[in-house]
């Protein structure tokens, strides 16, 4: 990519993350509310991105990591009474070691074999939720307190309940993620990403130490999915062992496909095309899911590579 | 300043109050020409009463939210022809939550802000419950559930959640101890899937038997991806008196015929819940096994011989036969035990918007509303109440009620024993009128 095609790039992101912050002034409150949780759910859609578009190892596991981060920032509010700011952190970071220690074991299989190997491990983070039930509630899940969901910063009260400040928060976790990604896949690292995912052999053959830098993007995928995890809890108030089932694993990687896999924007064009999908049809027909279904097929049919990889292929190459 | 509603009729000029007669006029001639309408025409506001139902359209639940769909449309019905609320005409509004919790959510989010609803109901499954309650209290939107689950009287929810129209299962639990204890036995085995509501059953049975006099001799928790049971079986001690069972999930139809292997014609008695048999046909050949064995019935699922007159019209308006099963179809079985609280849940909602003489739907309207609710303390049997009387206790947002111990005879289930509604009440864990709006 040309330093003038990376201008370009780096506006249109900027461009977005503008449109999205005017949009809040636009939208009807519905939709206002439905764009921050899209925002929160495409953050793990990005995440699952680096591993799968980027890298091209598919997971089947990537709830699990969401689910971390859900679990480490919903009980140490619910049961330890810590502040929104540290439960974050702490969801972040549950993310980071969760994806580091699976990753160390996981990346010894490729191909269907991790898939297996991922799915497996999310089984275990499902079943544990389930399993502690004392501390977790499993499938009827908790209700974070509200009292807990406001916190100080610099003097100034944050109120997660006002959904104003629930939309910025989700928008500044967009946007920051978009910009990790972004020095991510243009720093070494993630040109080496990519040439593993097109030839990891050949990659070895020059030099790289494939396993770490497969280690690498994992806990990047990891850790990201953990931080849209914590912050849909701290947000939302539910924590629940419902977001560790295999269905949000599966969601990650639809909005990743129909999106555009590899490409920067995808997972959240991909999360806002499935929500409204979803939302739509449903509304229609208890068959919303086989439209669901039907949408994609039309997408392997003549999008092969999602929505915005599509585009860049054919019309904008410098698309992010 | 934006005008309020009130101030905008106040301002009446002669043009408008020309067209105002003119209209008015037109209406009654329109209202004497429609029978069923003529009644909302002397309302203060002829705008429907709009009710989001939160249904299980589709998930793990869509066998329970069918028959919610249809006990609430013949309610409704009712509801309309009587008048509608407060001389306005219900309409529900429904959105299918999948019976996912994340989707429960949103679904309180789209009622509350695009339907723009006076009040969502509807809802069983607990975990969607739980999910969906911080959306309702954040948007000041009542939530008047139908789920049984403890989860509101615990106190662990928020003002706007209320369940006046069904027991919850920890008054369940604990009414059917005496009777288990002074009829099958002291010493019992429980068989519960491992997780938030087999964990209930554990730990309110295991309350009440004790205060009985009796003991759990073994806790066998199935885990909830388990297919077969053979393998648990082992554990049930030889001294059990009674086997409790509550196995939610698909997997009843193995576990009722691996236990009929496990013990042949040599069994202890055998107690369960009702819930993994809600529309499944009894006559079903891997159910056998259960003849002689005892459930808990919220409401009973066969016609009995001394029916009440508000039971039989409760099964005519909704259309469900004697058996519990569809008129048009005997296999289509109903989920009976559980979905009348959708009927009485719409009366209780009746009952309390024309108690607070409820509005336009303001924010004031809906606490208003939410006070009446919480300030009505029984429920008589009747039309209204068919499952029977209810006392409510305002302060937990839950309904306590009668409960039925039936035994499967010939493959029905006859009623055996009848509890007071004394028998479930514990003592209050919360308090939510002291919680602020």
């Amino acid at each position: 990519m040309s330093g003038a095609d990376r201008t370009k790039a780096v506006l249109l992101l900027c461009a977005v993350i503008a449109v999205l912050f005017v949009l809040q002034f636009l939208l009807p409150e519905y939709h206002h509310l439905s764009m921050t949780r899209i925002m929160v759910l495409a953050v793990f859609a990005m995440g699952y991105n680096v591993l799968f578009g980027y890298t091209g190892l598919l997971s089947l596991g990537h709830a699990m990591f969401f689910a971390a981060g859900l679990y480490a920032a919903g009980l140490t509010v619910y049961h330890l009474e810590w502040s929104v700011p540290l439960a974050f952190a702490t969801g972040v970071a549950a993310g980071a070691v969760s994806s580091l220690v699976i990753g160390v074991v996981a990346l010894r299989t490729t191909g269907v074999s991790f898939m297996i190997v991922t799915m497996m491990f999310a089984q275990v983070a499902y079943l544990a939720t389930l399993y502690f039930t004392t501390y977790t509630r499993g499938d009827e899940g908790l209700v974070l307190p509200t009292a807990a969901r406001s916190f100080d910063v610099f003097g100034v009260a944050v109120d997660l309940t006002n959904p104003v400040v629930r939309y910025n928060i989700a928008l500044a976790l967009l946007a920051a993620t978009i910009a990790i990604i972004y020095k991510v896949v243009h720093s070494e690292t993630g040109r080496a990403l990519i040439a593993i995912r097109e030839n990891e052999p050949r990659t070895q053959m020059l030099g790289y130490n494939t396993f770490a830098i497969k280690l690498k993007a994992l806990v990047i995928s990891g850790t990201l999915s953990a931080a849209s995890g914590a912050a849909y809890v701290l947000l939302f108030a539910y924590v629940g062992s419902t977001f560790a089932t295999i269905q949000y694993s599966i969601d990650a990687l639809l909005y990743t496909l129909l999106g555009g896999a590899g490409t920067l924007l995808g997972p959240l064009a991909g999360a806002l095309m499935m929500f409204y999908v979803i939302d739509i049809a449903s509304e229609y027909t208890v068959a919303y899911l086989l439209i669901a279904g039907l949408v994609l097929i039309v997408l392997v049919l003549f999008f092969q590579k999602g929505v915005l990889g599509t585009i860049r292929e054919r019309w904008i190459r410098w698309l992010p | 300043m934006k005008k309020t509603p009130k101030e905008r009729k106040l301002q009446i000029t002669r043009r408008s109050a020309l067209a105002g007669i003119g209209a008015v006029a037109g209406a009654g001639a329109a209202a004497s020409a429609a029978p069923g309408f003529v009644r909302y025409a002397q309302a203060a506001s002829s705008e429907p009463i709009r009710l989001g139902m939160q249904l299980h359209r589709t998930g793990i639940g869509a066998s329970y939210g069918r028959w919610y769909d249809r006990v609430t449309t013949a309610a409704a019905k009712l509801i309309n022809e009587d008048g509608g609320i407060n001389g306005r005409p219900l309409e529900i509004v429904i959105e299918d939550d999948g019976t996912d919790p994340k989707r429960g959510a949103e679904v309180v989010e789209k009622f509350a802000t695009q339907h723009k609803v006076d009040a969502t109901f509807g809802t069983l499954f607990s975990h969607v419950v739980i999910g969906s309650s911080p959306r309702a209290g954040e948007l000041k939107m009542p939530y008047i559930v139908v789920s049984e689950g403890h989860h509101v009287a615990s106190g662990r929810l928020n003002r706007y959640v209320l369940q006046p129209g069904i027991t919850d299962v920890k008054s369940q639990v604990s009414s059917m101890a005496p009777w288990v204890a002074s009829n099958l036995g002291k010493k019992v085995t429980m068989i519960y899937p491992d997780f938030a509501f087999g964990h209930d059953h554990r730990d309110y049975f295991s309350a009440a038997i004790a205060a009985q006099g009796g003991e759990v001799l073994e806790l066998i928790p199935i885990p909830p991806t388990e297919s077969s049971f053979t393998r648990y079986f082992p554990r049930i001690p030889s001294a059990t008196d009674v086997l409790y069972h509550v196995m939610v999930g698909p997997g009843v139809l193995t576990f009722v015929k691996e236990l009929g292997q496990h013990f042949g014609s040599n069994r202890p008695e055998i107690f369960g819940f009702i819930d993994s048999l809600e529309a499944v046909d009894l006559a079903t050949p891997q159910l056998e096994f259960l003849e002689g064995t005892h459930f808990w019935e919220g409401n009973p699922r066969y016609a009995q011989a001394n029916q009440s007159a508000h039971d039989k019209f409760y099964r005519e308006s909704v259309g469900v036969d004697d058996n519990g099963a569809s008129v048009n179809d005997a296999k289509d079985v109903s989920t009976y035990s559980h979905m009348f609280g959708c009927w009485e849940t719409l009366f209780v909602i009746k009952q309390a918007m024309e108690l607070s003489g409820y509005g336009d739907g303001s924010a004031a309207d809906k606490q208003a509303f939410i006070e009446a609710m919480e300030s009505l303390e029984s429920f008589d049997e009747g039309r209204d109440h068919p499952q029977g009387a209810k006392i409510f206790n305002g302060k937990i947002h839950q309904a306590f009620g009668h409960q039925n111990i039936s035994r499967v005879e010939n493959g029905r289930l006859n009623v055996v024993h009848r509890t007071s509604i004394e028998d479930g009440m514990y003592e209050p864990e919360a308090d939510y009128t002291q919680m602020s709006f």
